[in-house]
């Protein structure tokens, strides 16, 4: 699994940010695009490209795409 | 496995019935225009149906079942059975079901009880109506199922209230020979309970005044405890991985083929989970029907909702089998493949 596979997964969620803004240490919420509704679409992503179930917890836990990432590969 | 086929029931017709009052999410004051253009194209509600403050999910049932049982012309003595499905009842006890034996006007002989199922609910109570129908030779029932859901919704609970509508449904079940088996997969996954909940006012947390001080718990989400509370990316999430399972697990167990399939009617959780589980199933999206944009998601009355208003037309001149799935709190799911047959009685009302 790699971190610039997840970050470009990332970047195509996100219509309204510019991918430079997208890095492994991002702190998502920060994001002006990030919202619950983003984070719906990660979920989405997760499954869809990992099928890996994420909960509302690991997100709320999760401060950087890195976290997130982390989170996948632990749950793969 | 709670995977099983039910023969000999036949379902005759499903008056659904709403509250007049619409709620436009154009007009949400909660949320900024931005954010209330992105929440509608996400979740696909642009309206709801809002009970006023003295009407009860019974209330909406009385008159679909009222309407019901004339339209089909129904000797209301030989109604046996009537299922109460909701998570909204009058009261905390007696069952709500009982009094609407009594309000219908039907025979004392007719057993009544409720079952407190939300989302997973339609499809529950019509395996449980039709499992006791068959076994017992009882040969009218009436599958009553909605709620009113916004009185248990905070004002100030963005999560909440622009999601939720009021509707309720009443369906008719009559014993016939040789009509095509009803088949169902059901399952529960209880380690979810806290992502739909209300925590206070029953056994376990007893109402206090605590339970209805209002909380901030984030931006835009003030709730108490005697009210509403979802965890949306549990729920989504839960929605994403488990309805294609148990919908595979019908098709596959009974050896049945998607093209066979008329219409796919999901409960109608949002657009963006409903898209996503058509998408993963590869079912054709022209066979699947939504209510979402006029009513949002409405319990256990969606699915019967999204049948009368986007399939009204659907079964005039022919059969159609349909594939039914109800997903959400509890956490709890069912999936039926039930036949309907041509000119079921489908009707619309508003109370």
């Amino acid at each position: 699994m790699e971190i610039n596979t997840f970050l470009q997964n990332v970047v195509d969620i996100l219509d309204d940010t510019d991918p430079s803004l997208v890095s492994a240490e991002t702190v998502f919420r920060d994001l002006e695009e990030w919202d619950s509704l983003t984070a719906l679409s990660l979920i989405a992503m997760a499954d869809d490209e990992y099928s890996v179930k994420l909960t509302g917890d690991d997100i709320r836990d999760a401060v950087t795409f890195n976290d997130v990432f982390e989170k996948i590969k632990a749950k793969a | 496995m709670a995977t099983f086929s039910i023969s000999d029931v036949t379902i005759k017709g499903i008056t659904c019935c709403v509250p007049k009052n619409i709620a436009y999410n154009k007009d949400i004051t909660i949320l900024s225009s931005e954010d209330i253009s992105k929440f509608i194209e996400t979740t696909g509600v642009e309206e709801r149906r809002v009970a006023p403050e003295d009407m009860c999910s019974s209330d909406l049932c009385f008159e679909a079942a009222s309407d019901l049982i004339t339209e089909l012309n129904w000797n209301k003595d030989d109604i046996e059975i009537l299922l109460f499905v909701s998570q909204t009842a009058d009261y905390i006890l007696p069952v709500t079901s009982t009094i609407l034996q009594d309000r219908l006007g039907l025979s004392k002989n007719c057993i009544a009880f409720d079952i407190p199922l939300g989302c997973s609910g339609y499809v529950y109570g019509m395996s449980i109506i039709a499992g006791m129908m068959k076994s017992t030779g009882l040969k009218k029932g009436l599958l009553l199922a909605g709620d009113v859901l916004s009185h248990k919704i905070n004002k100030n609970d963005k999560s909440a209230l622009p999601l939720f509508g009021d509707a309720a449904s009443a369906t008719a079940f009559e014993l016939e020979e040789s009509t095509k088996p009803m088949l169902f997969d059901l399952g529960s996954d209880g380690s979810g309970y806290k992502s739909i909940m209300i925590p206070d006012g029953a056994g376990r947390n007893k109402a206090s005044t605590a339970s209805f001080e209002d909380v901030l718990l984030s931006e835009g989400i003030t709730r108490n405890k005697s009210q509403l509370g979802m965890d949306g990316m549990d729920v989504f999430s839960f929605g994403i991985s488990e309805v294609p399972k148990t919908v595979n697990k019908l098709l596959n167990f009974y050896d049945l083929d998607k093209e066979n399939i008329d219409h796919f009617v999901f409960h109608q959780a949002n657009m963006m989970m409903n898209k996503m589980i058509t998408k993963k199933l590869k079912v054709p999206s022209e066979k699947v029907p939504y209510s979402l944009k006029f009513f949002g998601n409405t319990s256990s009355a969606t699915i019967p909702l999204t049948i009368v208003t986007a399939l009204k037309n659907a079964f005039i001149d022919k059969d159609k089998d349909l594939l039914l799935c109800g997903f959400g709190v509890g956490l709890s799911w069912g999936t039926a493949r039930v036949n309907f047959q041509k000119q079921t009685l489908l009707r619309f009302i508003e109370l």
